[in-house]
C-alpha cells in the first residue's frame, strides 16, 4: 500500500430510480486496511451504495475513485470492477448450491478469469493448499468434498465469506455478514471479519448495533441517500439526528 | 489431464458394443439383419445424439435455452451438401460432355454444372454462396466457420446487451425463423425449397455400393459422437464447468467474482453450434436430402424436447433422450406401432405421435424433472449405498433462511 490514505473514493454521488433519490449526494472514502461499519435504517440506501461501488447500478451524477491509479468505476462492468479488486457478500447467502464448497472457493480463487484460461486450468499444489487453508479459517475444513446446499445457513455465510477470501480483493463490502447467525456463529464471524481488516478494507452492512459494537470500528450512518453521521460508535450513538431517525425507533 | 467423469469409460464401452453389434449385423460386412436404410437411420440417430450433447451443454449446463442449435446443424448440412451436390454434378455434367469433338472450356463445364444445379429455379449462374463449392477442404471448413461465425455474431450481440431466459429463447427462434426464410427464397442461391438432393451419393465412391457407404458414415457418426462426448465431458469437468453451471444458476453472482459471463455465454454457445454444424455435416449424407424446413424453428424446439425428456445436465442424459426419442418417433410414424382401434375412433399413430410426445414431455418435466438418464441415478444409487454411511442428518438451513428473510 504505497502512501495512498484511500482506497475507494466516493464523492457526491446521486441516483434516482423512477423520481425516489435513492443515494443523494453521498460521499465516503475508506483507505486499505480498514474496517467500517455502514448502519442505517431501511431505505437508507446502504445496499445502492454497494451497488454503486461494484457496478450494478450507475449513478446519475458523481465520481467512485478507485486504488493508487485513481481508476473512475463508473462505467466498468461488474466483473471488471471484481477483478480490480472489490469483492462483495450478499445479504442473503449466494453460493452455488449444487456445487461442492471446494468447486464453489476454487471458483473464487484469485485467477485468470478468461474463458480460455479458465477451460486449461489445472489448480497447482500451492492452489490446492490454499483452499484447504480457507476452509479451515471458515470452520469448513472437513466439509469440502459436501454440496454446499446442504450446509446450514451459517455455514453458507462462511463459505460466501470464504469465496471473498479466495477472491482476495483489497476492499471486501459485506452485506449484513450475522444475519440468521446463532450466538456463537456471531462471534467468529467478528473475529474473522477483524482479523481481515488487518490487511484489507472492509465494509460492513449491518442492522445490528450489538453486531456494530463488538466490530469496534469507525461507522458512518446513512439516512435518505447520504451521510447523517460518521465517527466511532460512541459518538455516532450520542447524536441526535442519528437517535431521532434511526436508534429512537 | 484431470480426471474425467466416470461415466465416460461406461458410455464409450456401451456406445463401443453398439457399434460392435450394428457391424455385425449390417448387410456390408455382416449377417444383413440390419437393412441399410435402417442402419442409416441408426447413423442419423448419433448424429441426433451428438446434436442433443451440444443442446445440452448450452442449454443444461449453461442455462441458455436455444432454440436454433438445428439451424447450426442444418448449417452443416448444406456446406458439406454443396460439395457433394457441385462435385456429383461436375462428374455427371463432364461424362456428358466428353463425347463432344471439342473438349469443354473450364466456364462451359462451370455454366453447366450451373444449369444442372440451379435448373429448378430456373437459374444457371452460380450465387456468391457456392464459391467454394468446388472445393472439399474449404468446404469442410465451412461446415465449421458458418456455424460458428453466425453464432458468434448473434451470440455477441444477444449476450453483450443482457438478454436472458425467455427473452434469449425467443430471439434465438427469431435468428432461426429469419435463417430458414432465406433459404427458402430462390434468389438465395441454395435452391429454395428444393434443397440439395442425392447427399447420399459421395464423389468418389460412387460405385460403393449404398451399404458400404452406410456403415462407412454409421462408424464415422459413432466416432463423432464418442469424440464429442469426451470433449464435452472434459469442458464441463473441471472449473469450465463449474463456472458455466454457476452462470446457469445465478449469472449475477458470477460477475461479481469477476469473471466475465458474457465471454463465457458466447464461448459455449459458439463452441456447440460449431459441434452441431459437424453433427450436420455427418447426417445429411445420411438421409440424402436436405431443405429448409429442417432448419425450422421446430427441429430445434425437438431437440430441447430430447434433452428434457433424457434429462439435461448430464450429457449421457442428453444422448439417451435424443436416441430414444427418434428411434421411438421412426417407429410410431414410419408404421410400425400398431394402431389402436377404440370402436368409435381409430388412433392412427401417424397422427397421434406428436400428441403423444407432447404429453409425454409435460409429465416428464412435471414429474421427473432429471429425465430418462435419472433412471441411471436409481442404479447408482442402490449400488453405491452401502459405500456411504449414515446420513448427514436433516439440514435446518431452509428454515434459517427463512427466519432470516423476516
Amino acid at each position: 500500500m504505497s502512501g495512498s490514505t484511500r482506497l475507494l473514493e466516493v464523492s457526491g454521488v446521486s441516483v434516482t430510480f423512477d423520481g425516489f433519490r435513492a443515494i443523494n449526494n453521498l460521499s465516503f472514502a475508506i483507505g486499505p486496511a480498514e474496517m467500517r461499519a455502514v448502519i442505517g435504517p431501511n431505505g437508507a440506501g446502504k445496499t445502492t451504495f454497494m451497488d454503486i461501488v461494484t457496478g450494478k447500478t450507475r449513478p446519475d451524477t458523481g465520481r467512485v475513485i478507485w486504488g493508487d491509479e485513481n481508476i473512475s468505476l463508473i462505467g466498468m462492468s461488474e466483473a471488471r470492477i471484481a477483478r480490480a479488486g472489490i469483492g462483495r457478500k450478499f445479504q442473503r447467502p449466494t453460493v452455488f448450491e449444487e456445487q461442492s464448497v471446494r468447486d464453489n472457493l476454487t471458483m473464487a480463487l484469485k485467477a485468470d478469469r478468461g474463458p480460455f484460461k479458465v477451460l486449461f486450468w489445472k489448480p497447482s499444489a500451492e492452489e490446492r493448499a490454499k483452499v484447504e487453508d480457507i476452509a479451515d479459517t471458515i470452520g469448513l475444513a472437513g466439509q469440502l468434498d459436501r454440496t454446499s446446499g446442504e450446509l446450514s445457513h451459517g455455514q453458507k455465510q462462511w463459505l460466501e465469506i470464504g469465496m471473498l477470501l479466495a477472491q482476495d480483493p483489497q476492499l471486501l463490502l459485506v452485506d449484513e455478514p450475522a444475519a440468521g447467525m446463532t450466538p456463537a456463529e456471531r462471534e467468529h464471524t467478528t473475529d474473522l471479519l477483524k482479523s481481515l481488516a488487518k490487511h484489507h478494507a472492509v465494509v460492513v452492512v449491518e442492522h445490528d448495533m450489538e453486531f456494530v459494537r463488538r466490530l469496534d470500528c469507525k461507522v458512518t450512518v446513512l439516512h435518505e441517500g447520504s451521510v447523517l453521521a460518521e465517527g466511532s460508535i460512541d459518538h455516532v450513538t450520542k447524536n441526535q439526528e442519528v437517535i431521532d431517525v434511526y436508534l429512537g425507533r | 489431464m484431470r480426471a474425467l467423469p466416470s461415466s465416460v469409460p461406461w458410455f464409450l464401452g456401451i456406445l463401443g458394443l453398439v457399434v460392435l453389434a450394428v457391424t455385425v449385423m449390417s448387410e456390408a460386412v455382416g449377417t444383413g439383419l440390419i437393412s441399410t436404410s435402417f442402419l442409416k437411420v441408426l447413423g442419423m440417430t448419433l448424429c441426433f445424439c451428438l446434436a442433443a450433447l451440444a443442446m445440452d451443454v448450452v442449454w443444461g449446463y449453461c442455462g441458455i435455452l436455444s432454440l436454433g442449435h438445428m439451424a447450426f446443424f442444418g448449417l452443416g448440412g448444406y456446406a458439406i451438401g454443396m460439395w457433394l451436390m457441385y462435385a456429383r454434378t461436375e462428374i455427371i455434367v463432364a461424362a456428358n460432355l466428353a463425347g463432344r469433338a471439342i473438349p469443354p472450356t473450364e466456364a462451359e463445364l462451370r455454366d453447366a454444372i450451373g444449369s444442372q444445379i440451379f435448373g429448378v429455379v430456373g437459374a444457371s449462374d452460380f450465387p456468391w454462396v457456392w464459391g467454394f463449392a468446388h472445393s472439399l477442404p474449404l468446404q469442410l471448413a465451412m461446415v465449421v466457420v458458418v456455424p460458428g461465425l453466425i453464432a458468434l455474431v448473434f451470440g455477441w450481440l444477444a449476450f453483450r446487451s443482457r438478454v436472458t431466459g425467455v427473452y434469449l429463447s425467443i430471439l434465438t427462434q427469431a435468428m432461426t425463423l429469419a435463417l430458414s426464410l432465406w433459404f427458402f427464397q430462390n434468389d438465395s442461391g441454395l435452391r429454395g425449397n428444393n434443397g440439395l438432393s442425392g447427399l447420399q451419393n459421395i464423389p468418389g465412391f460412387l460405385d460403393a455400393p449404398q451399404a458400404a457407404v452406410a456403415l462407412a458414415f454409421f462408424l464415422a457418426s459413432a466416432l463423432a459422437l464418442a469424440l464429442g462426448y469426451v470433449f464435452f465431458a472434459w469442458v464441463v469437468s473441471g472449473k469450465m464447468g463449474s463456472v458455466i453451471r454457476a452462470i446457469r444458476d445465478d449469472e449475477a453472482r458470477v460477475r461479481f467474482l469477476g469473471y466475465p459471463v458474457e465471454g463465457f455465454k458466447l464461448f459455449v454457445f459458439t463452441l456447440t453450434a460449431i459441434v452441431a454444424g459437424i453433427a450436420g455435416a455427418l447426417y445429411y449424407p445420411q438421409a440424402g436430402i436436405i431443405n429448409p424446413g429442417e432448419m425450422a424453428p421446430i427441429a430445434s424446439i425437438y431437440l430441447a424436447v430430447w434433452v428434457a425428456i433424457g434429462g439435461r445436465g448430464r450429457l449421457y442424459g442428453a444422448v439417451i433422450g435424443a436416441a430414444f426419442v427418434s428411434l421411438v418417433s421412426t417407429w410410431f410414424t414410419g408404421g410400425g406401432a400398431p394402431d389402436i382401434d377404440l370402436g368409435f375412433y381409430r388412433v392412427d399413430w401417424v397422427d397421434w405421435w406428436l400428441v403423444l410426445l407432447g404429453v409425454s414431455f409435460v409429465l416428464v418435466t412435471i414429474f421427473a424433472p432429471k429425465g430418462l438418464g435419472g433412471l441411471v441415478d436409481l442404479w447408482t444409487e442402490r449400488r453405491g449405498r452401502d459405500r456411504h454411511g449414515a446420513d448427514l442428518g436433516p439440514d435446518q438451513g431452509a428454515l434459517r433462511e427463512r427466519e432470516a428473510g423476516e
